[in-house]
């Protein structure tokens, strides 16, 4: 393992404290050092938008804090949900008055932590609303859509619910438009290479050499299937065609495309595959509003690529195209 | 009296974070297996974060309840992921099951088991069978009911809580998981021992050495 680490029990710590040092103009630390706030948080008189996940993914989540964007993150160890305390601690840094939506992903840990945060803060008066993201089509068959996990589709839910508060909407609003967003998004990844906890020292997965396992989730959860590692090509057409048939659009739906890479995968094979995932989006009659090439959603040092598709309407489509200003260019 | 008693329960978290620290290792091995290998850390980071809290415990002020509050603030604030919540919520049932107990007598360490099983129920929304550390929790915690019921003396009455917790753990292997990060797994993680199950039986050997 050849890591730029100092002791692998702080990596959370020490990235943290770099990120804030690199981007002073945008987030400041919080009282609790395990959340990050966007610098002009809190608005007064707006609802806040927060999140909170496991650390690893950089730069989701602290790189989505910012101004029309999300107010304040709870940041957790490496892939491991933020404690209650801290997701208590954004609901109360992102606090304007109006309410705070938590916009979170779909994981028994966050989902317990959520809970208990939303408890301490309505103790203390703030409301909360939340929202689940469960856009990750390979862990769960459409009948039970609940219990899918939240990937890179909570970008798009970020974006929409932060553009949404931004504009002076009430917290119910903001809430149900943030919803909307991830109810119009479906994802799937496709992984080539495992990742490493540095705390841990060796991968806690395998993928063999040649193979691929299509459908991994955003730590290395198992996929649908391991099968021979195929070319660019094939592998855009099956990850479009296990997210659009989930989908089922109509002809002439707008849609927004993410691509973003694991971690280890370089920007030039995100580029191959979007070639061909255009083409295939294109080719079911689609039409394709904006699309996003990058690392924006990682795990670790993975090597491998998700796909999300968002569905779009007028509105959505109007709260993407607010302008933000974050880490994560988006 | 009540002194004795609490000084007991802080050396049982001394004990649990000891044994656990020691087998640090092996729970993110169990974790790698069918989780994401954070599990003994996780545990660890938990259980020295509510070593220090008690550390700063006056004994002779301090009652059992508010040791088991003390130690549930703890948890929470250092750990997320699912067991942050978990053992949140079994220690602060813990601590009002112990309301007013002022010794660690074998019924109030029944009542003691029986608490941390229902609060980690009552939390996780799991059953036994889940592949989950309640398949420890619940059989040891019939299995107190049951030695009291029976009448019996310390040493029966925890090697009987701890078999069962044994026996319980080993009985996930052969579980299909349903919660948790596991989940996702499902056939997949037949054969492997559930690491929240790996732990609660260190947990409960810690208690049964201590509280004996």
């Amino acid at each position: 393992m050849q890591r730029f680490i100092n002791n692998p029990d702080e990596v959370v710590e020490d990235t943290v404290k770099g990120f804030v040092k690199a981007h002073a103009d945008i987030v400041r630390l919080g009282e609790n050092p395990r959340v990050i706030v966007a610098k002009n948080a809190p608005v007064a008189g707006k609802v806040g938008v927060v999140t909170g996940g496991g650390s690893g993914h950089e730069p989701a989540f602290i790189g989505y804090t910012g101004r029309n964007m999300l107010d304040a993150v709870a940041v957790g160890e490496l892939f491991s949900s933020p404690t209650a305390k801290s997701f208590h601690d954004a609901m109360r840094e992102a606090n304007g008055g109006e309410g705070v939506v938590c916009l979170y992903g779909n994981y028994a840990g966050d989902n317990m932590n959520v809970k208990m945060a939303v408890k301490l803060a309505a103790k203390e008066g703030i409301e909360i609303a939340t929202v689940v993201a469960n856009d990750d089509v390979c862990s769960a068959p459409p009948e039970e859509r609940e219990k899918r996990r939240g990937v890179a589709g909570e970008i798009f839910m970020w974006k929409i619910g932060g553009a949404k508060a931004a504009a002076g909407a009430p917290l119910e609003e903001v809430r149900a438009t943030a919803q909307k967003a991830i109810d119009n998004c479906r994802s799937i990844g496709v992984g080539l290479g495992p990742c490493t906890l540095p705390a841990v020292g060796h991968p806690n997965f395998r993928i063999e050499p040649g193979t691929m396992e299509v459908g991994i989730g955003h730590h290395g959860e198992p996929g649908l299937r391991v099968e021979a590692l195929k070319t660019a090509d094939e592998v855009a057409k099956d990850m479009c065609k296990i997210v659009l048939d989930d989908h089922g659009l109509p002809d002439g739906t707008e849609v927004a495309v993410l691509v973003s890479g694991l971690g280890a995968t370089p920007l030039n094979e995100l580029y191959i595959l979007n070639d061909t995932i255009e083409r295939e989006i294109r080719a079911r009659g689609l039409k394709i509003y904006r699309t996003y090439v990058g690392n924006y959603f990682t795990s670790l040092e993975m090597v491998g690529a998700t796909l999300t598709v968002m569905a779009l309407d007028d509105e959505l489509k109007a709260l993407l195209d607010v302008e933000v200003r974050c880490t994560a260019v988006f | 009296m009540s002194e004795i008693a609490v000084r007991r329960l802080i050396e049982m978290f001394d004990a649990i974070s000891s044994d656990i620290g020691a087998e640090r290792d092996r729970l993110s091995e169990l974790d790698g297996a069918i989780g994401d290998a954070d599990h003994g850390i996780t545990m660890a980071i938990g259980f020295s974060a509510v070593t220090s809290e008690l550390a700063r415990t006056d004994a002779s002020s301090a009652e059992l309840s508010s040791v088991m509050t003390a130690a549930a603030s703890a948890f929470l604030n250092a750990v997320g992921a699912s067991t942050g919540p978990l053992y949140a919520t079994a220690f602060r049932r813990a601590a009002q099951a112990l309301e007013g107990c002022d010794a660690l007598d074998l019924g109030t360490c029944a009542l003691l088991v029986q608490s941390i099983a229902s609060g980690i129920r009552e939390r996780g929304k799991g059953q036994r069978g889940d592949k989950t550390m309640l398949d420890v929790w619940l059989p040891a915690a019939d299995a107190a009911a049951q030695a009291i019921a029976a009448g019996k003396p310390a040493d029966a009455f925890w090697a009987d809580v701890t078999a069962a917790a044994q026996n319980g753990a080993n009985a996930t292997r052969s579980m299909v998981a349903t919660k948790g990060r596991a989940a996702r797994l499902g056939e997949r993680s037949l054969g492997h021992m559930d690491p929240g199950a790996a732990s609660a039986v260190l947990i409960i050997g810690a208690m049964a050495r201590t509280l004996r």
